[in-house]
């Protein structure tokens, strides 16, 4: 398998910055880690995951989608779309990558979003597998293995050297285009590592937790559990949960007047937030009840009912982490589940 | 780069009419003249005057309309205040058209139809009824029964009693909610209207209104004999995309926006009480 | 202590005094604490925590717990007493539909903190006479109990409880705390170094509203932000000033009313240090008005609602608040 030794990683990094942007998690503090465009210099964070998922690179938070120049009675549309230029994002966790999949069957359905789509067209993903999940990891419930991550271009790290591992055309471009800073190397300790960590995610506190118990076919049942009042009772609406969430994808879409003209933008929205289903004339999830079952029941029933049984979260474990209540999935599964 | 459904297209406003004391209906036309695009019964639209906001309306013309759209809004928040507002000729932006449509080639053709409606509930329903009048060899009967607060909020009151109650092969039955001065035909609700008229339980019925009236006029159907396979609805929920992709707009596994808004009520029995 | 609140909550719920409990209730680790409402002995025996994590402030639960039918009771720590105080005052709690036991606060530990030291695969923490021995799927690792203080109690101000009906533990203290060191070095910036930390510290804002949500000052029932009739609605920033328009905004509406109770920077996801704006308002009124600490009582009227002939004169407030 192709490698490169760590002391060379960021001659590395130089190299795909010379052609493409590159963005790497970078520790803002120690060991809180976001990505970052890439910068001569710059060191990969050893975090185990960025504070915020990397669905940022695809469905940024803002978004303008067209203009308006209206005069009198005339309206103008200005469509603003531009190809985007590629990129290369480095360092993607396996659970992160599967939700680009997720994405996907939202954005790329028809009718396609060409916002998302030109995004992800553009960009490469080159993923980064994990030697040392945490706590709060139980991406495996899942059944995705973070010792092979996935994207266009698999990492693997045995403690001395990065080896790649492409697993699309794009992946194959890709190291192609740095191929000769890579030199073919030996990977026979990277089965030691994988298996090291399989065994560890098998420790993990959360390794047990099943979604046997959820998915389309449980719907109304799952609706009218009276668990929800006792979940949802300390759930203060804010949307922190979404927003680190990767796999969120709600939006709003919303009118700025910058006194030239009218832009139009579609912003990260939160099923948590209460005008979030409000209308003229009422809203149909009036309590916070209804609207922290909405975001679960999402996940759990309504995305699987309508994607073959695919499930709306990857485990990433950023909601366990991030709630000021310590209210999560986890939580909520491990209360509706069969006993 | 493709169209993007997001981005909208323009439409003119080529004529307005004050329908009722709060609901107009505005003529929109493309640009250059004709539709901006086609769609079917029971489809909606999203209309936005930029910067003050989008939302989406039932497209109240029939398809078979060749000339123009029309959308019968009822002033009701910013932007259908804002809509009431506009003089002709002004331009809005129009996306679409969103949603399913009601089975007028399919379950409904061949059938004995019954149209029930409520208030602006008749929006929707307008596109179907003035359909079926244009294919009337394709259904078997048509009755309406359509029910406002007072005579002034019948919308299309016009085209009902000059197009509809002329029409020998249609049964429109009217009702308002009070007596009022100058109103000589059915006072009383909706529902229980429905159940005096006792229409014959081998009709298709589509019904549309507030919620309380549905709620009410399904449970007095059920008493005449009819079950829920038979009834049809249009959905409202709040919507910003359209194609089932903001997230807003679901009720259960379904987007009202794409899965709807055309409901049957035993499909809408199958999905939880949330809306 | 855990102990004694569970036996005292116990009894109080049994004699009749209220019939609800708000407390914490324990999670999946060791660390996660989540606020929450108990109504029986049993709910509460297998349930309940206090411990080193419980930092959550209950105080804005009590709005609307205190409408509810019948007295709760509320265990608050000094720096909550505060908050409560503070909405009782506003007429947001009712403060005779809540029994009040002052319990012993912090120092809270942040599991950030420990996180932040690389240490991983956490399955437990102990609090070994303030070294902490943390258990994790990849061996043990010890620290100082003082390097996982949390932020909200890095800098407390308070140990004493300013309302209660009955203590658990010894009372305690106002304290001559630190609390402004970090703002008056704001101060002693530069114009352009101060707009550069904030910009750097803003931009990460992600406007998930944890902040507000969680604020005990923040009880509009509708919200500027939210409402489309304010015209200054917004969900995300539309372009890069918005967003700390939002934050700006909002230490304003607090300003005078913020007790210093650290929750808005415990909340952040992007570990933005938002009480920093609001202490430097409580600076400035201080400084401007005289010491003033929201939530220390009920009665007294708040420098900024009540004007004074004595009041600093606009011209001189920039001086003034300058030195």
């Amino acid at each position: 398998m192709l490698k490169i030794s760590a002391s060379n990683l960021n001659a590395l990094f130089d190299r795909i910055a010379e052609k493409q942007t590159l963005y790497i998690p970078v520790d803002r503090e120690p060991n809180v880690s976001e990505y970052k465009k890439y910068e001569s210099g710059m060191t990969m964070s050893k975090a185990l995951n960025t504070v915020r998922s990397a669905k940022d690179f695809f469905f940024p938070q803002t978004e303008n989608l067209a203009e308006f120049k209206v005069s009198g009675k005339t309206i103008e549309v200005k469509d603003i779309r531009k190809e985007n230029e590629d990129f290369v994002v480095f360092g993607v966790r396996a659970c992160d990558a599967r939700s680009f999949g997720i994405l996907d069957k939202v954005f790329l359905s028809e009718p396609v979003d060409s916002f998302y789509k030109n995004r992800r067209e553009h960009g490469t993903i080159v993923t980064m597998a994990c030697t040392r999940p945490a706590e709060t990891c139980f991406c495996t419930t899942f059944g995705i293995d973070p010792t092979v991550p996935g994207g266009d271009v698999s990492v693997f790290f045995d403690g001395e050297n990065y080896f790649f591992l492409d697993n699309t055309p794009k992946g194959e471009a890709f190291v192609a285009s740095v191929s000769d800073m890579l030199e073919d190397g030996d990977a026979s300790k990277l089965a030691e590592v994988q298996e090291n960590t399989r065994n560890i995610m098998k420790k993990l506190p959360l390794s047990g937790l099943s979604t046997d118990s959820f998915g389309g076919e449980r719907l109304m049942e799952h609706f009218n559990s009276d668990k929800w009042a006792e979940l949802s009772e300390s759930c203060f609406g804010c949307g922190t949960c979404t927003f680190v969430c990767p796999t969120c994808q709600c939006y709003d879409i919303r009118d700025f007047d910058t006194g030239n003209g009218i832009k139009r933008f579609r912003c990260w929205d939160s099923c948590m937030y209460s005008d979030f289903t409000k209308m003229a004339h009422g809203n149909s999830r009036n309590s916070q009840l209804e609207r922290f079952r909405q975001r679960f029941m999402h996940k759990l029933v309504y995305f699987p009912a309508n994607n073959n049984g695919e499930f709306g979260c990857v485990g990433c474990g950023r909601c366990l982490s991030k709630c000021p209540i310590s209210m999560n999935i986890v939580k909520v599964m491990k209360a509706l589940e069969d006993k | 780069m493709n169209n993007d459904t997001l981005i909208p297209l323009i439409g003119v406003v080529t004529d307005i009419r004050q329908d009722t004391p709060d609901v107009k209906t505005f003529r929109v036309n493309a640009l250059e003249g004709g539709k901006v695009f086609e769609h079917m019964p029971g489809q909606c639209a999203m209309l936005s005057i930029p910067g003050v906001g989008e939302g989406m309306f039932s497209i109240t013309s029939s398809p078979t309309n060749k000339e123009f759209m029309e959308f019968s809004i009822k002033k009701c928040g910013c932007l259908t205040t804002w809509l009431h507002a506009m003089d002709v000729g002004q331009q809005i932006t129009i996306r679409g058209p969103y949603g399913n449509y009601f089975p007028v080639d399919t379950e409904l053709k061949g059938k004995d139809l019954l149209f029930i409606a409520g208030g602006i509930g008749l929006a929707p329903l307008r596109s179907v009824i003035n359909y079926v009048r244009d294919k009337r060899d394709d259904y078997g009967d048509v009755q309406i029964v359509y029910g406002s607060r007072s005579k002034d909020d019948l919308v299309d009151y016009k085209e009902i009693i000059d197009e509809w109650t002329a029409d020998p092969n249609i049964e429109v039955d009217l009702t308002i909610d009070n007596p009022q001065e100058g109103w000589d035909g059915h006072v009383g609700f909706v529902p229980n209207y429905v159940k005096e008229l006792n229409p014959s339980t081998n009709k298709t019925v589509l019904v549309c209104g507030p919620p309380i009236m549905i709620k009410f006029t399904l449970a007095g159907l059920k008493e005449l004999g009819f079950t829920e396979t038979q009834v049809y609805t249009t959905m409202e929920l709040r919507m910003k995309c359209g194609v089932g992709k903001c997230g807003r707009c679901n009720i259960g596994d379904k987007y009202v926006c794409k899965d709807g808004p055309v409901f049957r009520f035993d499909q809408l029995d199958a999905l939880p009480d949330e809306y | 202590m855990q102990e004694a609140m569970i036996k005292r909550a116990k009894e109080l719920l049994a004699d009749g005094t209220v019939n609800r409990v708000m407390g914490w209730k324990k999670g999946e680790f060791a660390y996660d604490t989540t606020p929450a409402v108990f109504e029986t002995a049993e709910e509460i025996d297998r349930d309940f925590i206090y411990n080193d994590f419980t930092q959550a402030n209950q105080s804005k639960y009590l709005i609307k717990e205190s409408r509810k039918e019948g007295k709760i009771l509320a265990l608050l720590k000094p720096c909550d007493t505060y908050s409560f105080n503070q909405l009782v005052k506003e007429h947001r709690i009712i403060r005779e539909n809540v029994y009040v036991i002052g319990i012993p606060g912090g120092p809270k530990i942040d599991i950030e903190k420990i996180k932040a030291k690389g240490i991983t695969g956490i399955t437990n923490v102990k609090n070994e006479d303030y070294t902490l021995k943390i258990e994790t799927i990849y061996g043990v690792e010890t620290m100082p109990f003082y390097e996982a203080v949390s932020v909200k109690c890095e800098s407390c101000k308070s140990k004493k409880h300013v309302v209660y009906d009955e203590l658990i533990g010894e009372g305690g203290d106002i304290l001559d705390s630190n609390r402004f060191d970090m703002v008056e070095k704001l101060e002693n910036m530069t114009s352009q170094e101060r707009y550069d930390f904030w910009r750097g510290e803003l931009s990460r804002c992600i406007r998930c509203n944890a902040c507000r949500n969680v604020c005990p000052a923040c009880t509009c029932e509708n919200c500027v932000f939210d409402n489309p009739k304010s015209g200054i609605d917004q969900k995300a920033a539309a372009d890069s000033f918005e967003e700390n328009m939002f934050h700006i905004i909002r230490a304003f509406h607090v300003a005078g009313r913020c007790t210093d109770c650290g929750e808005c920077s415990r909340v952040c996801p992007q570990n933005i240090p938002l009480h920093l704006l609001n202490r430097k308002f409580i600076k400035d009124i201080n400084c401007l008005y005289g010491e003033y600490q929201a939530g220390a009582d009920t009665t007294s009227k708040a420098p900024l609602t009540d004007y004074r002939t004595d009041d600093c004169e606009p011209s001189v407030v920039h001086e003034r608040g300058a030195e």
